[in-house]
């Protein structure tokens, strides 16, 4: 008995509790006879087995203080001792590690190349020195990043319009508000939160005059980004999101009767699914008669004009309209429960 | 020499609103009241953007460029007080109690 009083008094043993929630690991759902003993028992006595619950649940009951007391340290040293502790510690490693950061990365910038140099590692590249050169002749655009991202790399940019659509698809799944058939819903208690994200703000005068003023200039502005993506900078993913700002614009001004004469769950679903099977429909195509030294039949057009530069132009416009799309149904989606 | 004074007004201009913008974000990040701090972050979005651009538009010349960045006035114009307008009524919404009395409103007028 002497040992393990012993034992429990160590630090070993105070770690061994503290691990096991405040109480030891061994022994508490059998207790042995010298245990009995000790609490005044005798093994061969009446009743053991209650005795023996008894003294099961006294056990517990203490364990039980032991926790809540060392819970009770432990919160306090977290307010006290410890906290100066720690935030002095943790001060002194954060501006270790900052100025180790600062450090790194003006060393790197003292070691990169002159800006232009000719043998930087970005200039003395193939690949990009063929974007430069050979960019406007095969592709048509007189915007290389366009030419870049569309033409050259346009498996990439399918890549990102997919990502966009089917994270709209997964917020709608998310946060949808699901009505059966005949319209009522399918859980009672989506009523009150339907309620709540229909509620409409009041008519704000100021923001709906700003907004008339506003709105056709943002979609104009938009139109023109996304049309000469491939003659000045810009292009689809840019116009696509002025024009999804556009939108959302308003419908903050206006509510959702207004949008909802032009923008349905129905117009989401098939702007988005066309433009994607055009771009990929159109890139198939490519992919399978646009390489070099094969003849698409897509004329590439005078350099610099709008209707120019093969399947940019139509590829820049699907991009647009999945964007747009996209932003306007993520708002409506989080304000309302659909689009 | 024309040149020269134009530079040095574009300059003038610029440092201007720099000056206002380093305000604005000393008044966004010190001001305790709501209202305080959304004056202080709209003063960055009108006032500092109209004398950096003017200062660009000077130093650029009046050309496509210039008009272009006028048009950037006026959109930052006609955007920025409605959307400082909408987050003071946001403000009077959701906390009309403190609206009442940091600015000192009488209760018989209706926000």
């Amino acid at each position: 008995m002497k040992l393990r009083e012993n034992y429990e008094n160590t630090k070993w043993g105070r770690f061994v509790r503290f691990v096991n929630g405040g109480e030891m690991a061994e022994d508490n759902f059998r207790l042995t006879g010298e245990q009995l003993l000790d609490a005044g028992l005798k093994p061969s006595q009446k009743g053991q087995e209650a005795q023996h619950v008894d003294l099961y649940h006294k056990k517990r009951e203490r364990s039980k203080q032991d926790h809540s007391h060392m819970m009770e340290q432990y919160e306090n040293w977290s307010k006290t001792k410890g906290l100066k502790i720690f935030g002095s510690i943790y001060r002194i490693i954060s501006m270790c590690i900052c100025l180790l950061v600062i450090l790194v990365l003006l060393l790197t910038v003292a070691n990169m190349p002159k800006f232009g140099a000719a043998d930087a590692p970005a200039n003395s590249n193939e690949v990009a020195g063929r974007y430069i050169e050979k960019g406007q002749e095969e592709t048509g655009a007189v915007n290389i990043v366009t030419g870049m991202i569309l033409d050259y790399r346009a498996f990439d940019t399918l890549g990102e319009s997919h990502v966009l659509f089917i994270a709209a698809c997964t917020v709608l799944i998310l946060l949808r508000i699901d009505h059966r058939k005949d319209g009522s819903l399918v859980h009672a208690e989506l009523a009150v939160e339907e309620d709540d994200r229909k509620l409409e703000p009041k008519n704000d005068k100021i923001l709906q005059k700003a907004a008339f003023f506003l709105v056709p200039v943002i979609l104009i502005f938009g139109i023109y980004v996304i049309l000469n993506g491939h003659i000045s900078p810009g292009g689809g993913f840019s116009g696509g999101a002025i024009i999804g700002a556009g939108l959302i614009l308003y419908l903050n001004a206006f509510g959702f009767q207004k949008t909802e004469r032009f923008f349905t769950y129905r117009t989401f679903s098939v702007v988005s699914l066309c433009s994607l099977l055009f771009y990929s429909g159109a890139k198939c195509y490519s992919f399978f008669c646009g390489a070099n030294h094969l003849e698409s039949g897509i004329p590439l057009g005078n350099a610099g004009d709008i209707i120019s530069s093969g399947l940019i132009l139509p590829l820049n416009i699907c991009v647009g309209c999945v964007v747009a799309c996209t932003m306007y149904s993520f708002y409506a989606i989080f304000r309302k429960g659909g689009i | 020499m024309m040149q020269w004074i134009r530079f040095v007004v574009g300059a003038l201009f610029i440092l201007a609103g720099l000056t206002v913008s380093c305000m604005a974000v000393f008044g966004t990040y010190r001001f305790k009241f709501v209202l305080n701090r959304m004056h202080a972050a709209a003063m960055n979005d009108t006032l500092a953007i109209l004398f950096v651009i003017l200062g660009l538009i000077l130093m650029n010349g009046f050309n496509f460029t210039s008009l272009k960045l006028f048009f950037i006035i006026c959109f930052f114009w006609m955007a920025s007080p409605v959307a400082s307008h909408l987050l003071a009524r946001l403000e009077v919404t959701i906390d009309e109690e403190q609206v009442r009395r940091e600015c000192e409103v009488d209760d018989d007028v209706d926000l």
